[in-house]
């Protein structure tokens, strides 16, 4: 390899790097203004909180868009779907709530974790079934269909589980902040950055490290040669489809927690969001849509405390300075 | 035929039904007495051009933008807060209007320059988060538009309810500035709808269908389709502008449940597909099937699900509750989309040509 060859695959990397740190940029330049140290942190460690619960509800979306090429508009459904389910674990199991216990509190909030995510699959096999199938690699119909599966989706809810909001409590131990000499923390902000941190850690694993996931990053790549070695794509990507609406699932259960309520208008609240995430991290890309939260979520914290008029609009000028930068996002995927 | 720019409807029962619709909303305020039917009326004109103009991004453009109902917004906004400011004159009316038209421009070449150049999928999201945001400003700016009451305000003197125009009754109804508004709607109405038929049946129109169905070879011929597709976005922008100016000045009020809501942006998805994409007769199907829906679906709903629960069937009485109207058309929507593309107006054009 030739000295000219290292230089172009140094510059050809250089801006892989450059994007992922666009969080930190912001908090450092971010920093001066605010001032106290003290609120600095409890201004990130939130940030850092709500970028990874918006992770949650956005990778769904991105890994299907990515992987299938359907733009789900019914995402949004999925989100409320999963506060519900997690109202229904919650509200029965109360007094586990409740209890003074940290091993009953933990239980019930991974309940309700796994049921948001158990139901939210099924539904999405039959959303994908009924809705998404029948116009495969069609954008227009495809965006029609999934907005009219969401309209749909959306009175379901209404219809069944009453129009009027749901009260959820946290469970007792994740109530509460820790604090740190003057910053606080809230105690289930750090649950969800877990929560958050697992999902990417465990996506990024199962498509780069397992058979699976090889296969499914073969079946976007050349669908036909990987069904002719005898693989049925048809299934992997309808498992892709679940997991995805699993994903919006867990981040509407979570998210439920985080408000202490339970609505359905939660769902287009939060699709508006996903979407912002999902166009600044590059559409299909995991990675950056993670980067994409964790900078959305900082910019509207910073902005909040420092020009709170202005954090309404700052998720859009985000994304416009964002695509002014790198016009497909800050992960493009080749090919989208 | 060249005020219907050469494009008539075609088939026996679509033109029945187009008369029949243009007959009742022309006779409205003489056919159906009462301030309920006439208000119905009146949405179903603003409708039909709000559909309309979002027929020709969607249906002749082939591109979904979910910034439609921001444009109506804008308009609506523009003349009521001017009239508000400025007191009821015409003046501050036409003023509004202009205003709200330069800003609906301005931001329709800006989202088109911005993201028409990719794709139609990249584009719809991206109206999504503007038209949202800008959902977000107007409630939360209340010292401008009044927050999330809105504005009340006063029409000028011509068009106020208390005004008797003439002294007796005609045809037993009384003259009144409501009933001037109503026709100076459905004219502004009638007449944007023929420009818009001219629109979609001139080169332009043709060009617009040629890059819906093939935008690589549109471009291989050698149009600008970014040009193309961006003077269609702010051609039907300022559609929807006109038609919010209106809805505005009948409804004398201007709030974010009335003029930008994302559910009037949905209403108006089922409408133009429900009633035919592709089509500008089918937003006229839509929109009055739409509005009528809305406004007396619900009591055969009330009645049904009342029936339901009468005869103690599970989930049926809240499924049919009067609030889940949504829910059945919502359910058209998807059935049209898979079955039916070019919606009512399509079917029954198809009827006819079998039967030819």
């Amino acid at each position: 390899m030739s000295a000219l060859d290292v230089g172009q695959a140094l510059l050809r990397r250089r801006p892989e790097i450059l994007p992922a740190l666009t969080p930190l940029f912001v908090a450092f330049a971010a920093a001066p203004f605010i001032g106290s140290f003290s609120t600095f942190v409890t201004l990130t460690a939130a940030g850092l909180a709500m970028g990874m619960m918006i992770f949650t509800m956005a990778s769904g979306l991105t890994l299907v868009f990515g992987m299938m090429d359907v733009l789900n508009f019914g995402h949004g459904a999925f989100i409320a779907l999963g506060g519900y389910a997690a109202s229904l674990v919650l509200l029965p199991l109360a007094n586990w709530s409740s209890a003074d216990s940290f091993s009953l509190n933990l239980a019930v909030f991974l309940l309700a974790a796994i049921a948001a995510s158990l139901i939210c699959g099924a539904f999405g096999w039959v959303f994908e079934r009924l809705i998404v199938k029948p116009v495969y690699g069609q954008h227009l119909k495809q965006i029609l269909a999934t907005i009219g599966g969401a309209i749909i989706a959306e009175q379901l809810l209404y219809a069944v589980f009453s129009p009027a909001q749901i009260p959820v409590t946290l469970p007792k131990t994740f109530e509460g902040s820790f604090v740190f000499g003057e910053a606080a923390i809230e105690k289930f902000r750090v649950l969800a950055t877990l929560v958050g941190f697992a999902v990417f850690l465990s996506e990024m694993l199962i498509l780069n490290r397992t058979k699976i996931g090889l296969l499914i990053r073969a079946g976007v790549e050349n669908r036909e040669m990987v069904e002719a070695l005898g693989y049925r794509v048809d299934r992997l990507f309808v498992a892709v489809f679940m997991a995805g609406s699993a994903l919006a699932g867990l981040g509407g259960a979570v998210m439920a927690l985080y408000r202490g309520q339970v609505h359905a208008s939660m769902g287009s609240e939060f699709l508006v969001l996903c979407f912002i995430v999902i166009i600044i991290g590059g559409l299909g890309s995991v990675g950056g849509s993670f980067v994409a939260s964790i900078l959305v979520a900082l910019i509207a914290n910073y902005a909040g405390f420092l020009a709170p008029k202005l954090a309404l609009v700052s998720n859009i000028l985000a994304m416009v300075a964002v695509l002014l930068w790198r016009p497909r996002g800050l992960y493009p995927v080749s090919g989208r | 035929m060249n005020i219907l720019s050469g494009d008539p409807p075609r088939g026996r029962a679509l033109q029945i039904l187009l008369v029949l619709i243009i007959f009742a909303l022309a006779l409205a305020p003489f056919l159906f007495p009462g301030a309920k039917a006439l208000n119905v009326a009146a949405k179903t004109c603003v409708m039909i051009l709000l559909a309309a103009s979002y027929d020709l991004l969607l249906g002749y453009a082939g591109i979904v933008s979910f910034a439609h109902v921001m444009f109506f917004g804008v308009g609506a906004y523009g003349v009521g807060l001017m009239l508000y400011a400025l007191g009821a004159s015409w003046g501050a009316l036409v003023l509004g209007l202009v205003a709200a038209a330069v800003l609906s421009l301005a931001l329709a070449l800006a989202i088109g320059l911005f993201s028409l150049r990719v794709q139609s999928i990249f584009f719809a999201m991206v109206t999504l988060a503007v038209a949202y945001a800008f959902n977000v400003l107007a409630s939360q700016l209340s010292w401008l538009t009044g927050g999330e009451d809105g504005r009340s305000f006063k029409v000028p003197e011509a068009l106020q309810p208390g005004l008797r125009l003439v002294e007796s009754e005609v045809f037993g109804v009384a003259i009144t500035g409501k009933i001037l508004t109503y026709y100076l709607v459905f004219a502004v109405v009638a007449v944007t709808f023929l420009v818009l038929l001219r629109v979609v049946n001139s080169p332009f129109g043709r060009v617009l269908q040629a890059i819906r169905e093939n935008p690589f070879r549109a471009e291989a011929l050698g149009y600008r389709t970014v040009f193309h597709r961006t003077l269609a976005n702010c051609i039907s922008a300022l559609g929807a502008t006109l038609a919010g100016a209106l809805f505005a000045l009948w409804l004398r009020y201007v709030g974010p449940d009335t003029a930008l809501s994302f559910s009037i942006q949905v209403d108006v998805l089922v409408m133009v597909v429900v009633g035919g994409m592709g089509s500008l007769y089918g937003a006229i199907i839509g929109a009055a099937l739409f509005v009528f829906a809305e406004s007396y679906l619900r009591d055969v709903m009330a009645a049904l699900s009342q029936a339901a629960a009468n005869a103690s069937v599970p989930l049926l009485p809240a499924l049919f509750h009067p609030d889940r109207w949504l829910l059945w058309l919502g359910l058209a929507f998807v059935l049209a989309v898979y079955f039916a593309p070019s919606g009512i107006a399509g079917a029954l054009k198809a009827d006819e040509a079998k039967a030819e």
